[in-house]
């Protein structure tokens, strides 16, 4: 789940790891960070999650020494909706979520879907199995202009909510707040259960 | 060529049980679909029965009715019968057994009843199809329930919060209104307007609110 604020963005991811019912780790970190202003969140099939996170970070890599300068958050969201899309008859199972902050120090977010159709929101983006009960936090705790720590509560109170309500989510979150100074990054604990 | 018949169909819509000290207040949007299509911006899915208990359904609307209508049937004779008005944890219980009873070919519908147990205080009844049921402080069902039951344990139920309050019923109101024009926005299921019931020892009052018809 990703999220817009003042200046500032809001990126927030469970730590499960399992297959359907079996939980099999409880420490799975989904959200990769591209440079200091931009991140990654993958949810979905675990081998697809890793591979896909190498093969960006490759390509950011490729692309850093090429142009000699950082990818920004748009270009990186069509290099994820490309990559996705080259495998568009037998795609990785991911939900992709990217959260930046462009050059200019306006806030970014985006979700694509596995086949890498883009969506450029300009308030919150969530994905994976808990994404309807987010939508219905997000859409009813989100405010436009969040200054960072009001905006960490409210992605926080979002995503514990909604994953305490899925089975397949939880076991702590993982937050991190991008704004132009630093990042903030959070644990927290949910429902251990 | 031979079209198969079902006699089941999901006519959508969402309903919200919210109980306090002394007050329930139940609400569900009024919209009529079936698939794509609207087939009412104002078909009531709540229903306010004869001994002050208020029924919410969502599921299949013709098998609500039917349902509310034999409701209305038992609680009926009961009141003759016993010459005074069935209590709501009677009601809920008479509720479990009359879904039960068509176990094998059940009542398309989720129902929340709302009202006052044997202390007076709010409590609100939370079902199945099939009769499976249990008694909460907040309950929602429907179309839209995943996106409004966590915000419920948020405001209500005060999970990740370190507060406790005892709300008042326009706070309710107002978390209730709140909750359904957000599920209007994400949920094509819900909308066109907002009927609210509320319940207290005096007896049962109804309003009407716009939600978004798109």
């Amino acid at each position: 789940m990703a999220m817009v604020g003042k200046n500032c963005v809001a990126i927030a991811c469970d730590k499960r790891f399992g297959v359907q019912a079996l939980t099999l780790g409880m420490d799975f970190d989904k959200i990769f960070p591209v440079n200091d202003k931009l991140m990654i969140g993958l949810a979905g099939l675990a081998t697809d999650v890793e591979t896909l996170h190498e093969k960006f970070r490759f390509k950011v890599n490729m692309y850093k020494l090429n142009e000699d300068r950082e990818i920004t958050p748009k270009t990186f969201a069509h290099l994820v909706s490309s990559t996705l899309y080259e495998k568009r008859f037998g795609p990785y199972f991911v939900d992709p979520v990217v959260a930046g902050l462009n050059p200019d120090g306006t806030p970014f977010i985006c979700s694509t879907d596995l086949i890498g159709c883009i969506n450029f929101a300009k308030d919150f983006v969530v994905a994976g199995t808990a994404s309807s009960m987010m939508y219905g936090m997000c859409e009813s705790l989100w405010e436009p202009d969040l200054e960072p720590e009001s905006l960490f509560e409210t992605i926080s109170q979002a995503m514990l909510n909604a994953v305490d309500r899925d089975a397949s989510s939880g076991w702590g979150i993982l937050v991190h707040v991008i704004t132009p100074e630093k990042i903030i990054s959070r644990t927290l604990r949910a429902r251990m259960d | 060529m031979e079209h198969a018949f079902s006699p089941y169909t999901d006519n959508g819509g969402t309903t919200v049980a919210i109980a306090g000290k002394d007050f329930v207040v139940v609400g569900g949007d009024t919209r009529q679909s079936e698939g794509y299509n609207i087939n009412s911006r104002y078909a009531p899915k709540v229903f306010a029965l004869s001994n002050g208990s208020v029924l919410a359904t969502g599921g299949m609307y013709a098998d609500a009715v039917t349902l509310v209508k034999t409701l209305g049937m038992r609680l009926e004779w009961y009141q003759f019968q016993h010459d005074k008005d069935m209590s709501s944890p009677a009601l809920a219980q008479m509720l479990s057994t009359i879904l039960y009873g068509k176990r094998f070919f059940p009542y398309y519908v989720w129902n929340t009843l709302g009202g006052l147990d044997e202390n007076g205080e709010g409590a609100v009844f939370s079902y199945d199809p099939v009769g499976n049921f249990q008694k909460y402080k907040y309950g929602c069902g429907g179309s839209a329930s995943h996106l409004i039951q966590p915000f419920l344990d948020n405001q209500i139920g005060r999970k990740h919060l370190d507060t406790q309050i005892d709300y008042t019923i326009e706070q309710v109101k107002k978390i209730m209104m709140d909750a359904f024009t957000s599920a209007t926005e994400r949920d094509i299921y819900t909308g066109d307007n907002l009927e609210i019931f509320i319940i207290t020892k005096d007896g049962v009052t109804k309003e009407l609110h716009p939600l978004k018809r798109d």
